[in-house]
């Protein structure tokens, strides 16, 4: 019964794709649009809402601009993955598949400490919370594990059940390393054999430089205000089979979320503004949250 | 006797629910059997991190049966009274019984079988349990800290059937996640229950778990030469997260000793719930941790301590990073960041409550035989720390990373300490600052937080305390007591409300207003000569300013120049001081007795309530309040006839000795009692006073107040207004009970 480590980066994403595609999920690619967690790919932020059953697992591109740190920290990127999986009603046997999961990808749970500690999941921008823990492993976490209970301010029912796996812990985990950029990112005998920091030590720099320094204030804060002027808009437009045109107006959104995001990191919003931000981005999330839960409802 | 076994087993349970969980689940059991009316022994719950167990002994099989009679309405009642009677007892008319013209009803109520009222307890108390936070979970309705997913329910050796939301009352539970058969498995009772959850890696009580915890550490610790810091909060949580508790030593890196001890504790507590280590006998700590895995490992724990140890390292390392950054601008440079911070929405950023917090030092150093230069300086630091990156890590590390940052800077050693204890006493069994700096910074930053919230309409309700006012209030009565501040309070307040009023003004004016900060506004109200004496004198000074107001910041100028908010203020501080002296042993009637006199300094009432208690407890206190009774009674029933003469008594010739002896007796002792109260010497007052008693109950067996001679009368109420008169300068005694 016990399984070897994941022996690179993508061997992790790929077991957990095999584990969770066995167990009914849509197995979907990244969102092409910036974000800041995987929770706001559309396929969880909307599809927890509505009657329909849901599984997904995704692998997402989170981008966190104000933990830019030109690549010289080993621990804090301002660009990381989580493995994402929404589940929609929860199983009963939820935390059972989890833990399966974790052993799965090598992680023997007689060898090691395996926890669920209480963390409230909330997120403001979203109008999003949840009851759940982060899971540690030997005092480490690894995922967060979270019973939506409302998102965009509506109530999540049935409830869905989500899953976060932090991919670069959980690899410097089961890889027994100390360092992100050193994490094999593909197998180690290949003969192209790719450490993280080969993919993306200069994505870090690049970025952190523009994130931080380079980033044009007045631009960032001229796309945001197009933004969101232009949610508003689309979610007054009905498309020809008469359904609300939620999804392009969630994709800006989330484009006005990241744009807020660059200007925190450049530190162009001061503490007083910063709450405006908050609510305004979270009055346009609800507005679409709103939106899809209506045409779901009617299709349904 | 039969026993009821109840467990619900769910998901992980948060550690800091589950004492109360306990609690509640114990009594809502009780509550109900009571009301059921069965009979049982005992009855005990615990908690754990998956599931809550209850279990009754010597539980009845049966409910008592009891016949009742009710009255109804008279025969002659309207039809729809007696139908209501009838539908409220469910009975037919014929079935009522008449007796003198009145229905009364028998009713047979209980004789039930328990195993048929069990389900309704089990039911009801799932549905209402006061979780402090619950969720639904799948398609359910049902409301749980996290879901639930077994209900076991055995009584008398049998499954009781019950189904909630689709979940179905039996007698299967569950172990250990990862020890143990790993399979749900059955229990017949109580005993067998806790026997197989052991067998599967689970350990019950709480305090079992706890025991574990402490003795491993112990042993591992003592092996070593070490010792385990004790901390109950960390044990108490620990001991919730874990089912089958398994202490470690871990290793750290020493390099890591060279930050300040209580960063890398609140690290180890915060972050990881790992238990710091020393070595026995010494201060410092030990380059060593304790973690409590919840799994008895094959390889012993090294996967997991060593997991644990790398983990430490990275926080230890940020926080080092933290500590090295810190020290690289000095403290005083921070208090421009602490613009960005806001205190409370009403009440502006922290950089104005610092301004605030050091004038009320320059007010109050003088009366703590503080330096005021030193107390200002402390002041301006106090809150420094919460604009560098360890407190932003670590918020309950403010005060100490102050004092650690300004030592490093080589501030005074009593300005180091003043920022250290700043928020100090934080609970009734916690210590007050040392040294009259920290005294002084301590009590301004109490001052400035309970009036600030009153001011912005926070003060606590019946219930709810959420900025600790009360915890606050009882620190400025402990530090006004401990350094003995014999000085007027309400000055006090009235002047740190001019100051959080001078906040709002400088958040809400244009530029033209910014000019008169609130610096020149206290310094027109801070004359330390004039004594806030009226609340006119407040008020007129904030109409002067609200003249000068925008808008909209006359609504807080007509709320706050009512002036009554010093009252309000005043009484909370007032009513704690009262809670604390009962606590120790002063009875309601002599605290009433002392304050009623509406003295403003603390100090001074205190040292009242205490003398007049002792004076009380003696034989010439106790006769002197009986002679004080009998006077306060005859003037109070003069005063219903007619207003009292006024005036003093005069020494008529031919006026009965007594009478004669008693004027002399006041006269004689006003001045020594003057004398006394000058000096806040109550004491002696009372003994002064205590001179009375002999002449008033003399006067009292010999001379007839209500003579029918109208001046003799008059003379007699006189001289009794004085010797009341006199008494109550002391204390209100009317407001002793006998």
């Amino acid at each position: 019964m016990t399984v070897s480590p994941a022996r690179s980066f993508q061997d992790l994403i790929l077991r957990l794709h095999a584990f969770w595609s066995e167990r009914g999920c849509v197995i979907l690619q990244p969102y092409d649009v910036e974000v800041g967690a995987g929770t706001l790919h559309p396929a969880t932020v909307l599809r927890a809402l509505g009657p329909k059953p849901w599984r997904a697992a995704y692998v997402q591109p989170s981008r966190r601009p104000s933990d830019g740190r030109y690549g010289d920290n080993p621990n804090r990127l301002r660009q990381f993955h989580q493995y994402q999986v929404i589940l929609k009603p929860n199983p009963p046997d939820m935390q059972a598949l989890y833990l399966e999961s974790l052993e799965a990808v090598g992680i023997d749970p007689t060898l090691h400490d395996i926890r669920f500690v209480e963390d409230d999941w909330e997120n403001p921008t979203v109008g999003a919370w949840g009851l759940g823990w982060e899971v540690w492993c030997d005092g480490m976490e690894v995922s967060q594990y979270t019973y939506f209970q409302q998102v965009g301010g509506l109530d999540v029912s049935p409830v869905a059940g989500e899953i976060t796996y932090g991919l670069e812990r959980l690899a410097l985990y089961v890889q027994g390393v100390d360092n992100v950029y050193d994490l094999a990112f593909n197998d180690p005998d290949s003969p192209a054999f790719q450490t993280y920091g080969d993919v993306f030590l200069e994505n870090e720099r690049e970025f952190s430089s523009f994130e931080l320094e380079v980033a044009d204030v007045d631009v960032l804060r001229s796309h945001f205000r197009d933004m969101e002027a232009t949610v508003p808009k689309l979610l007054a437009e009905t498309g020809r089979k008469g359904r609300t045109l939620v999804l392009p107006a969630y994709d800006h959104v989330l484009k006005a979320s990241h744009l807020f995001n660059l200007l925190d990191a450049r530190g162009a919003i001061s503490v007083a503004e910063r709450q405006g931000y908050i609510s305004r981005i979270r009055e346009l999330c609800k507005a679409c949250a709103l939106a899809w839960v209506a045409a779901e409802g009617a299709n349904s | 006797m039969p026993e009821l076994l109840i467990e619900l087993f769910s998901e992980e349970i948060p550690a800091r629910m589950q004492p109360g969980a306990a609690r509640d689940l114990e009594r809502m059991v009780r509550d109900r059997l009571t009301q059921a009316e069965l009979t049982f022994d005992a009855i005990h719950a615990f908690a754990g991190s998956r599931r809550l167990t209850l279990v009754v002994d010597g539980l009845a099989r049966l409910q008592e049966a009891r016949v009742e009679e009710r009255k109804g309405p008279r025969v002659t009642a309207p039809p729809a009274a007696i139908e209501g009677f009838l539908r409220s007892t469910g009975l037919t008319r014929e079935a009522l019984v008449e007796r003198d013209g009145i229905y009364f009803a028998t009713l047979s109520r209980g004789g039930r079988e328990t195993a048929t009222i069990i389900p309704e307890i089990v039911e009801g108390l799932v549905r209402s349990f006061p979780w402090p936070k619950s969720m639904v979970w799948g398609d359910g309705r049902l409301r749980w800290v996290r879901p639930l997913h077994r209900i076991i329910c055995l009584f008398d050796g049998g499954v009781v059937p019950l189904v909630i939301e689709g979940i179905r009352g039996g007698d299967v539970t569950e172990g250990h996640r990862a020890m143990g058969s790993r399979q749900p498995f059955s229990v017949k009772d109580f005993a067998d229950y806790r026997r197989a959850l052991e067998e599967n890696c689970v350990v019950l009580e709480t305090q079992a778990r706890k025991d574990r915890i402490l003795d491993g550490a112990h042993a591992l610790c003592a092996a070593q030469g070490l010792e385990m810091v004790e901390d109950i909060g960390l044990l108490e949580e620990v001991a919730g997260m874990v089912e089958w508790p398994v202490p470690l030593l871990g290793r750290m890196d020493s390099a890591f000793l060279e930050l300040p001890g209580e960063v890398v504790r609140t690290s180890m507590r915060t972050h990881q719930r790992y238990f710091a280590v020393r070595r026995a006998g010494e201060a410092g700590l030990a380059p060593f941790f304790i973690v409590v895995a919840n799994i008895d490992a094959a390889d012993g724990g090294a996967l997991v301590s060593a997991g644990a140890a790398r983990v430490l390292s990275a926080r230890l390392s940020d926080a080092r990073f933290f500590w090295q950054e810190d020290r690289k601008a000095p403290l005083e440079s921070r208090l421009e960041g602490l613009k960005g911070v806001v205190f409370h929405a009403k009440l502006g950023s922290m950089h104005e409550r610092v301004r605030r917090i050091e004038a009320l030092t320059a007010r109050l150093a003088p009366l703590l035989g503080a330096d005021t230069v030193l107390a200002g300086e402390a002041a301006r630091l106090a809150k420094t720390d919460l604009a560098t990156a360890m407190v932003g890590e670590f918020p309950e590390l403010q005060g100490i990373m102050g004092a650690y940052y300004a030592a490093a800077e080589g501030h005074d050693p009593a300005v180091v300490d003043a920022v250290r204890d700043q928020y100090k006493p934080q609970g009734p069994s916690d210590g007050l600052p040392r040294g009259p700096v920290s005294l002084c910074v301590a009590l301004a930053d109490k001052l400035d937080t309970l009036v600030g919230f009153f001011e912005a309409g926070e003060r606590p309700t019946g219930s709810g305390d959420r900025f600790a006012l009360r915890r606050t209030a009882l620190g400025i009565i402990r530090i006004l007591l401990d350094a003995g501040v014999s000085a007027p309070l309400r000055p006090l307040i009235a002047y740190a409300g001019v100051g959080v009023a001078a906040s709002v003004v400088g958040s809400v004016a244009d530029s033209r207003l910014n000019s008169l900060n609130y610096r020149q506004l206290v310094a027109a109200f801070a004359d330390p000569a004039a004594e806030f004496a009226a609340a006119g004198q407040l008020e007129q000074m904030f109409r002067s300013v609200g003249e000068r107001q925008p808008a909209d910041a006359m609504a807080f100028w007509r709320g706050i120049d009512d002036v009554t908010w010093i009252e309000e203020v005043f009484g909370f501080i007032v009513e704690r001081l009262k809670v604390l002296l009962r606590e120790q042993g002063v009875a309601h009637d002599v605290c009433e007795a002392a304050f009623a006199l509406g003295d403003d300094d603390l100090v001074r009432t205190v040292a009242r309530v205490h003398a007049l208690r002792g004076f009380l407890d003696l034989e010439d206190g106790a006769n002197l309040l009986a002679g004080y009774r009998r006077a306060r009674s005859i003037l109070d029933a003069e005063t219903k006839k007619g207003p009292l003469p006024t005036g003093g008594p005069e020494a008529v010739l031919g006026a009965p000795a007594e009478e004669l002896r008693l004027i002399e007796a006041v006269i004689s002792t006003t001045p020594q009692v003057t004398a006394a109260l000058a000096t806040a010497d109550f004491a002696s007052a009372l003994t002064s006073l205590a001179a009375l008693r002999t002449p008033v109950d003399d006067f009292f067996v010999a001379v007839l107040v209500n003579s029918l001679n109208p001046a003799e009368r008059d003379n007699r109420l006189r001289l009794l207004t004085s010797v009341c008169s006199l008494m109550e300068r002391v204390a209100d005694f009317s407001l002793i009970m006998g």
